[in-house]
């Protein structure tokens, strides 16, 4: 029982101390990301008038800093982002005269549900030709699987999805994403036939490194004592393969899906803009564009929450796959 | 000590060349690496900003070998010179990255106490970004120049160096042999240099292939974006941003660009996984 407990708070220390250090990560991202954008050249007055920016007379501009609030030094500056972020409005956006939080509201479930559905067909593609590769090494049936990994992982995004689109538009009359986006809640069918070649895109990029991992830790787990002896004893085939080779060879999986959810976060930008999906990906984009710190700033503050959040949650999966972490 | 050293060297020489897909990843990759000087010294075909009116969208022929697109400018001296433009901003990148973080990375792991902290903690702040959202941050803020993009692309991959570097350095520095060296009063840097350094090489040098990769791959998604490489100079992934409304009718405006790219990154892949088995001692049994 001791031994229990005394483990039990051993866990609980160091998922305390992976969240510190998950806030001071956090910290760091904020104070970057705001830095980055201030030394942007051109501001919000800019990002609003572009070149007329240059008719506007000395007043009118201490006006219009006042107005979007770049007239205080950047420490107020950062304090008062940080204030209306924490409180949860997340700044003013003044390009759509909402706060960023009544956009992220809008435009995070479509990244999150994209990012889903990549990882999902990511993971399911990956792990199957990823098994399918392994079960004999240096085959016919291998070399395809490898194949398919390394085109998986070369081909970049834009232009699997530049394809894709371009043979749906032109030969099968097909882009549901021309028409208006519609949300799972309102119109799952069409919900689905939007985010479907998106997320196969993400999910072809997801399924490569997930692929690959799978084979190498399969082929290392195959050669274990504990296999020969499942073999050994008997034990069907297609049950080793499950439930001793691929339960034994998950930790370096979870681990590839963990970081490959993150970087579809950052992959959605440029699916988002192709597909036209009103996303984060695309909200920063605009933003960067349009200078608007506060968008910019809390948009990417929300990427590295999920970031940081995924993070962890990898860790506490581990524990769960593999006893033997603490 | 000297011949042993050379032995090992050969060795891994050897068995790089004994590994197939190794061979085929450095025949494509010096494929591209020999079009890309093509490009430099101006030896195309056509000029690649060259428009003309009376050949517009032709499709490949013995003329214009990729055909041209719509403006009438050659797809093939266009794609070599956009390769040579993505070789030329990753090369730099990595180059910087590599540098900037085996040097920040190794002296983090030797030093400890709170330089490395810092170092961790700084490349932690990165590391929980999405890489193309950071260099398209980093990439709006410096500029378009091609030289700017590869900032950009440095900054965004020189924590992973540093990571690389450092792992290894944090088990060698406490063998024995680095005491004994310590004991016998040789210097930080002579330590660093003769004794540290060649243990994190085979990590870094396979990190280097792969990460010229990745520097390629975020390279053309920038200029896809309208953030790298700016008109009318050619682009892979300009070019490929200029095919969307031409593919269906034109499709080597399409095909050609993205061909090279994929080219150049399957065999970056391949001569890195070449190079971690070859210099891998543990893995050339497999």
């Amino acid at each position: 029982m001791q031994g229990i407990s005394k483990l039990r708070r051993l866990v609980f220390s160091s998922t305390f101390i992976r969240i510190a250090s998950a806030i001071t990560t956090l910290f760091g991202i904020s104070v970057f990301v705001f830095l980055v954008l201030r030394v942007i050249p051109g501001n919000t007055i800019t990002g609003a008038f572009g070149i007329e920016t240059g008719a506007l007379n000395p007043q009118q501009i201490a006006e219009l800093r006042h107005y979007y609030g770049i007239d205080q030094p950047m420490v107020m500056q950062y304090i008062s982002w940080m204030r209306s972020f924490l409180s949860g409005n997340f700044g003013y956006s003044f390009a759509t005269g909402r706060s960023v939080f009544t956009l992220t509201k809008v435009a995070l479930p479509v990244t999150v549900e994209l990012a889903f559905i990549g990882t999902i067909l990511g993971v399911i593609m990956g792990i199957a030709i990823g098994m399918f590769s392994a079960r004999k090494p240096g085959s016919l049936r291998d070399f395809g699987g490898q194949l398919f990994g390394l085109l998986a992982l070369a081909i970049p995004g834009f232009v699997l999805s530049t394809a894709i689109v371009t043979i749906m538009a032109n030969k099968f009359h097909y882009f549901p994403n021309s028409l208006e986006y519609m949300p799972p809640w309102k119109d799952p069918w069409m919900n689905f036939q939007q985010m479907m070649f998106p997320g196969l895109v993400l999910g072809i990029a997801v399924a490569a490194p997930v692929m690959r991992t799978t084979r190498s830790a399969l082929l290392e787990t195959v050669d274990k004592d504990f296999v020969r002896t499942a073999f050994g004893k008997g034990v069907p085939s297609r049950k080793v393969q499950f439930k001793h080779v691929l339960r034994n060879s998950l930790i370096p999986i979870v681990t590839m899906t963990g970081i490959q959810f993150g970087y579809l976060l950052g992959g959605a930008v440029i699916v988002e803009k192709i597909f036209a999906l009103p996303g984060m990906g695309r909200q920063v984009l605009e933003a960067i564009t349009r200078r608007e710190y506060a968008t910019v700033q809390s948009s990417v503050m929300v990427f590295a929450i999920m970031f940081v959040t995924i993070n962890i949650l990898t860790d506490l999966v581990y524990r769960r796959v593999d006893p033997r972490i603490k | 000590m000297a011949k042993k050293k050379e032995v090992s060297q050969r060795g891994a020489v050897h068995y790089y060349l004994q590994s197939t897909s190794g061979v085929v990843g450095a025949v494509l990759l010096l494929f591209m690496i020999i079009v890309s000087i093509c490009a430099a010294m101006g030896w195309l075909p056509h000029n690649p900003l060259d428009q003309n009116i009376e050949s517009l969208l032709h499709a490949p022929s013995s003329k214009f070998w990729f055909g041209t697109d719509d403006f009438g400018r050659d797809v093939f001296s266009r794609t070599l010179d956009g390769m040579r433009r993505s070789l030329t901003v990753s090369i730099t990148a990595v180059s910087l990255a590599a540098i900037v973080g085996i040097t920040l990375g190794i002296l983090g792991g030797y030093l400890g106490k709170w330089f490395d902290m810092v170092i961790t903690r700084v490349s932690d702040v990165f590391f929980a970004f999405p890489a193309i959202l950071l260099a398209l941050a980093i990439v709006a803020s410096l500029g378009n120049a091609w030289y700017e993009t590869s900032l950009a692309i440095a900054i965004v991959y020189t924590p992973i160096f540093i990571r690389v570097a450092r792992g290894p350095v944090l088990s060698v520095k406490e063998m024995d042999y680095i005491k004994v060296s310590r004991i016998l009063g040789y210097s930080s840097p002579r330590i660093l240099i003769k004794h540290i350094l060649p243990n994190v090489f085979a990590p870094i040098v396979v990190q280097i292939a792969l990460s010229l990769s990745w520097a390629i791959l975020t390279e053309s998604g920038l200029s896809f974006l309208g953030l790298g490489t700016q008109p009318p100079n050619a682009s892979l992934g300009l070019m490929v941003s200029d095919a969307q409304p031409l593919a269906a009718f034109a499709w080597w405006t399409l095909v050609f660009p993205s061909l090279f790219i994929t080219i150049v990154v399957v065999g970056l892949n391949l001569v890195g996984d070449g190079l971690r088995d070859a210099l891998d001692p543990a893995r050339r049994s497999s």
